[in-house]
């Protein structure tokens, strides 16, 4: 087996130089055809979403709430655009701050202390707990003791996913801040939370804006936690309270209502289906790159 | 040498102690405090939130566990209307689609891996990184809804019918079982189009796992007259080994869990165990994607959020035993080389 590592356990075995590098280059085609074959995957499904999608994409798409009537052409997302841009921004009213501070714990205060290593094993391990769970959770913690569904249900579920996301990213970042500009911080008297806040998030905040970007993207596109949670709904979200609005009944949201959609046998609902997918895959991969783009600098130092 | 990423524990610890040891504020004597007990406290709130969810987890399926005991997991007989809840088809489902996954996905992500870091420029390879990553960004409905209207009618009127016959046709597991649909929403289709959401994920852990292999040790492979494939299989692999099985139980954890495009695929046959890999069947993650919110029955919904609980015990542990052999890696190279 082994020609390098051990010599003793292994005597190198004769083989031909023609035939090291013949399987040698076999291994280095498959690794070109394997990553071209990835990239064609990821293209393949962009352009197929475009392709089915775009026609979709009018005026009424985004005016319009999502239709009832299925024999008419007209309706839009636009209810569900407006109710998936409400749950997940207060799930990330809820997640980023607590999952900044509690990166914050991690890279500033908890370091390498047994409470940290427990905190950031166990956040580790919460990232890939599957989606749906979390929609269970919420589910069992919001929607059955109020007794009804509700928007604010779906945002409690996403802020779940996005909280350990958050904070293992903030400490990933702040670990990558030279020790100096605290030392230097802190050797000009200034108090701990100063430098943190100050100093440190200041310089690294273009990693903290990519990773707080990154994980609300990361849920904007979630279906398995707001099936059970936010559910789905043709109205307009009114207001906050009472049977439509956020706190009080379903909401509307882009991912439940694309699925609804693309199940019917209605071509023009899985046209509309269409549309909301590439709307999604839009922002989705659009902010991804976007981030990628204005903040590379922020994570090198 | 400031970007220790992934380990504290490998990093510059001496200045950072000199840091703590710093003087601090004492002019506003409260702020500091209350700074620290407030980022504490949303630190602990990240580890008491996956206990709050095991609690209420096991809360509320134990209607389910006491009234049905073992049913749930030993019998296949999943009809509500009959108060039967028997989840093992799920149980099954889950564990092929993941397989069929695993089988595509794991070699893919390796030779990747191995291009990413041995084989192209850096600048190349973070190109190629990142588009391969962008694969985990597309959202998992998008995926089911490519694979129910591409994949699904391309398995069914090319792929089955030409498999089946020809010589294969016969061979158990690709031969049509019971509950054979025409073979497009089955077992196959959705572990195929899971291997394409885990590859990102193992390809990611692979790259960064072979990247902690010394250069050093590397080179002196090369010296030693090796190919690069030489190199790659006696020494990277051998020196990250533990890492690639991290990296593979991430990607596994990812594939049972996965719900929306194996809901969309699978072919939700929830009563029998699939004989083929063209069979349609179910997986945990969908069977309660698809009932959960119809179910009326209360031991029903206790039932599912036992199935729920076993998904979450089950993939708690894949995340451990992850963490734990990328852990070994990092301990052997010292962080990051």
């Amino acid at each position: 087996m082994s020609t390098v590592v051990d010599v003793r356990r292994a005597p190198p075995r004769r083989r031909s130089i023609a035939r090291r590098k013949a399987t040698d280059l076999v291994i280095k085609t498959f690794s070109w055809i394997g990553a071209w074959f990835g990239i064609a995957v990821m293209a393949f499904i962009v352009y197929e979403v475009v392709r089915r999608g775009a026609g979709a994409l009018n005026v009424a798409f985004f005016t319009q709430a999502t239709p009832q009537d299925v024999t008419s052409n007209a309706g839009g997302f636009a209810n569900a655009i407006v109710g998936t841009l409400a749950i997940t921004a207060v799930a990330a009213l809820i997640a980023i701050p607590m999952g900044f501070l509690g990166g914050v714990y991690l890279a500033e205060f908890g370091r390498n202390g047994h409470l940290a290593t427990a905190v950031r094993m166990i956040a580790n391990v919460v990232m890939g707990v599957p989606s749906i769970i979390v929609g269970v959770f919420a589910f069992a913690i919001i929607v059955k003791p109020f007794q009804h569904y509700s928007g604010f249900a779906g945002s409690v579920a996403l802020a779940f996913i996005m909280l350990p996301v958050m904070a293992r990213t903030t400490e990933d970042i702040l670990n990558l801040v030279p020790n100096e500009l605290r030392e230097s911080g802190l050797a000009m008297g200034a108090p701990r939370w100063k430098v943190t806040l100050g100093v440190i998030c200041k310089a690294a905040r273009g990693g903290l804006i990519t990773g707080a970007t990154l994980a609300i993207v990361r849920v904007a596109g979630e279906t398995a936690p707001l099936l059970f949670t936010a559910l789905s709904s043709p109205y307009w979200m009114t207001g906050l309270f009472g049977p439509g609005g956020f706190f009080g009944g379903p909401v509307a949201n882009l991912t439940k209502t694309i699925y609804d959609f693309s199940g019917s046998p209605y071509p023009h609902w899985q046209q509309l289906a269409w549309g909301g997918a590439l709307v999604i895959i839009i922002a989705v991969l659009g902010m991804n790159i976007l981030v990628r783009l204005l903040f590379q600098r922020g994570k090198q130092w | 040498m400031s970007t220790v990423e992934l380990d504290a524990q490998q990093g510059p610890g001496a200045p950072r102690g000199a840091a703590k040891a710093a003087p601090r504020g004492r002019r506003l004597g409260l702020g500091d405090p209350i700074f620290r007990g407030l980022a504490t406290i949303c630190g602990i709130t990240v580890a008491v939130a996956m206990f709050g969810l095991a609690i209420v987890l096991v809360y509320d399926s134990w209607p389910a566990i006491s009234g049905l005991g073992t049913k749930v997991i030993t019998t296949v007989a999943w009809s509500p209307t009959e108060h039967k809840y028997g989840a093992l088809a799920a149980l099954a489902g889950t564990a092929l689609s993941t397989f069929v996954a695993m089988v595509i996905a794991v070699p893919l992500a390796l030779v990747i891996a191995l291009l990413l870091v041995e084989l192209v420029h850096p600048a190349v390879s973070r190109v190629v990184g990142t588009a391969i990553e962008m694969l985990a960004a597309i959202p998992s409905i998008i995926f089911g809804m490519v694979g129910i209207f591409v994949i699904v009618p391309w398995v069914q009127d090319h792929l089955v019918p030409w498999l089946t016959s020809g010589p294969l046709g016969s061979v158990p597991g690709i031969k049509p079982g019971s509950q054979f649909q025409g073979g497009g929403m089955s077992i196959f289709t959705a572990g195929v189009v899971l291997a394409f959401m885990v590859l990102p994920f193992i390809t990611a852990v692979s790259r960064d796992v072979l990247k902690m292999v010394p250069q050093v040790t590397k080179e002196a492979g090369y010296g030693m007259g090796s190919t690069t494939w030489e190199v790659m299989r006696n020494i990277s692999l051998r020196y990250a080994n533990s890492g690639i099985v991290g990296a593979v139980f991430i990607g596994l954890g990812r594939a049972l869990g996965e719900t929306m495009a194996v809901a969309y695929l699978i072919g939700s046959v929830y009563t029998d165990i699939p004989r083929s890999l063209f069979d349609p069947g179910t997986s945990i993650a969908s069977l309660i994607a698809q009932q959960f919110s119809e179910a009326t029955d209360r031991i029903q919904v206790s039932a599912l959020i036992e199935l729920g609980l076993i998904l979450f015990i089950i993939t708690v542990l894949f995340q451990i035993a992850a963490q734990a052999w990328l852990r070994r890696v990092q301990r052997a190279t010292g962080g990051r080389a």
